[in-house]
């Protein structure tokens, strides 16, 4: 942003539209349109609808009633602590292992990184819902299912994998995991190759080993990466709906029911659009408050 | 080369022997990784019976392509939901280069009043889970403008998106401005200065855009989910779930269904890897 050429707009700074300004309106205004139609207009919808009660024949206003179901709803608290254990599980490790990946790619020449990043990230090009359809009948309940039929090899009794509410839950923070973690590593291995060598070198001279290497240098400074996937991670894992819906159905006993599910039941197949509306504000609360949180973090961290 | 690992230089075979180990591990966990998807397309290979379970041959026993032809049969749509997906994707594509680019553009080099304040109202539109305009959504495109199993419908909302204007405008901040002060002094209008100047020097950013763009597109089950009700209009990533809640026991085919759905993005994958993989840089860059 240099001023140097800033006196021409200044002079007919108040009310007056220069051809700059009208310029940049016609650029911008198809994606404004689109902008507010499909997102500020439904943001402010939702916003009203949450206090109202639909009905088909016009709406009624019920205030806070939406909220309040909410939040003495047995079964919001359960989504919530769904989500959060599906969260807890799956993004620290998630991260754990992309970053090991990730600086395992890092001593092989461009050529061999770029492989791996291949297979790596192949997984996230398909679609949720045919890698669901998969995961599903790698978890076939009967024994001869390929995770039951792998097992028994190990002497390892048949499980209901997605069927039983021990291991509904488990089952789908285990597909999560081996789902494939591409767009993390190739971050990762953006990072790690952005650490200047010279930092090494000076570490090298000091006689400092790999551990020390990798605690002392690599983790301080990838720590905005690492700030960045978690928060981009919780964001997602909030918002997590494709597995339970496709492989579980928030089953059994909701054992597997989420926030991003709780939602999409009371909308479309309760048509309950009050009160969909308002816990998905309460989950936009949630996400904005975890985002607040990671500028704050990141603010921190910017001078090293 | 980083230097975090040790060279050897006195002794390379050490070097070798650890890269070797490395790769090794890397190796076993791609194919721990690839594995579901390998499971995937060697199982839609089998035969379209109503299996007990899951075949947990890990090797294709039989070779027949009659699980896709049970596939292609389930619906007489089913080879038009590829044709949707195809449509869908090809005009959020173009809308997205063209409008994302231009508001990009300007977001970047033009100076115009509220310029501060719609820019900041797009970033946090990004921070707002789409579970937040789903329901709105759905109410105005279906019960009010009466828009479902359109086209239209189906395109509208992702028509332009602010993820991709951001996009753009960070690629286009780091162009000189300079080059757009000359073009002005020779009497071009931003208009021109946008086609001859901007957009083919960022080629690479607006052919990465295009192809997340289409792969998302592609790969979208939520929203064609709530506005197609007619099985004509679905894309394939609805036709799947209705095919997977409709025949629970047929292994194979849902597998052969899968694949249908999966398949032209490996394709694309495979042949513009360089760009898939910039993508996902490209946006994690100034997070």
């Amino acid at each position: 942003m240099k001023g140097n050429h800033s006196g021409t707009v200044r002079t007919g700074r108040k009310w007056r539209l220069t051809s700059e300004d009208l310029w940049g309106y016609a650029f911008i205004a198809v994606a404004m349109i689109v902008f507010c139609v499909f997102t500020v207009y439904p943001v402010i919808s939702a916003f009203f609808t949450s206090f109202e009660e639909y009905k088909p024949l016009g709406s009624t206003f019920v205030a806070l009633e939406n909220y309040k179901t909410t939040f003495t709803n047995d079964l919001f608290y359960k989504s919530v602590w769904n989500t959060l254990v599906y969260t807890v599980f799956t993004v620290p490790l998630s991260l754990c292992i992309s970053f090991l990946v990730a600086i395992m790619i890092l001593p092989f020449s461009r050529k061999v990184q770029s492989v791996f990043k291949s297979l790596y990230y192949l997984p996230a090009v398909a679609s949720g819902v045919a890698l669901s359809v998969v995961w599903l009948w790698i978890y076939d309940p009967l024994p001869t299912g390929l995770l039951n039929s792998l097992l028994s090899v190990f002497g390892i009794d048949n499980v209901n994998w997605l069927g039983s509410s021990r291991t509904a839950m488990f089952s789908l923070i285990l597909m999560a995991l081996l789902a494939g973690h591409g767009t993390q590593i190739i971050i990762y291995l953006a990072a790690l190759l952005g650490v200047p060598n010279s930092l090494f070198e000076a570490a090298d001279l000091d006689g400092a080993t790999f551990l020390q290497k990798l605690w002392y240098i690599v983790i301080p400074l990838v720590k905005p990466t690492t700030l960045f996937l978690l928060v981009t991670g919780i964001i997602g894992s909030f918002q997590v709906f494709m597995n339970a819906y496709m492989m579980t159905g928030g089953g059994p006993d909701n054992a597997t029911t989420m926030v991003g599910l709780l939602i999409f039941n009371n909308a479309f197949k309760y048509s309950d659009y009050g009160l969909a509306c308002a816990q998905a504000l309460v989950l936009a609360v949630v996400i904005a408050a975890v985002s607040l949180l990671q500028f704050k973090l990141m603010g921190e961290d910017v001078e090293y | 080369m980083s230097g975090l690992y040790s060279q050897h230089l006195n002794r390379p075979w050490l070097r070798t022997v650890r890269n070797g180990l490395i790769s090794l591990v890397l190796i076993a966990l791609a194919v721990a990784t690839l594995f579901p998807i390998y499971y995937m397309i060697v199982s839609s290979f089998g035969a379209p019976v109503e299996a007990g379970g899951a075949s947990y041959s890990l090797f294709p026993t039989t070779l027949t392509l009659d699980s896709y032809k049970f596939f292609f049969d389930f619906s007489p749509y089913s080879a038009r939901w590829l044709l949707n997906s195809l449509v869908v994707g090809l005009v959020t594509v173009l809308g997205n280069v063209v409008f994302a680019g231009l508001a990009g553009y300007a977001f970047a080099k033009i100076r115009f009043k509220g310029k501060r304040f719609l820019f900041y109202a797009l970033l946090c539109a990004m921070m707002i889970p789409y579970q937040v305009t789903q329901v709105p959504l759905y109410m105005l495109m279906v019960n009010q403008l009466h828009l479902s199993n359109t086209y239209a419908a189906l395109v509208a909302p992702t028509f332009v998106t602010a993820y991709n204007v951001f996009l753009c405008k960070q690629f286009m901040s780091s162009l000189p401005t300079e080059i757009i002060e000359c073009a002005k002094i020779e009497g071009c209008n931003q208009l021109q200065i946008y086609l001859k100047i901007i957009m083919p020097l960022s080629k690479t950013v607006l052919a990465v855009m295009a192809i997340l763009t289409f792969m998302n597109s592609w790969n979208n089950f939520f929203w064609p989910f709530l506005v197609t009700s007619k099985d004509y209009m679905q894309t394939i990533q609805v036709g799947l779930k209705n095919f997977k809640f409709a025949n629970t026991t047929y292994f194979a085919p849902m597998m052969a269904g899968a694949t249908i759905s999966a398949l032209p993005m490996f394709i694309l994958f495979f042949s513009l890897q360089k760009y898939f993989l910039e993508g996902v840089t490209i946006g994690a860059v100034k997070g």
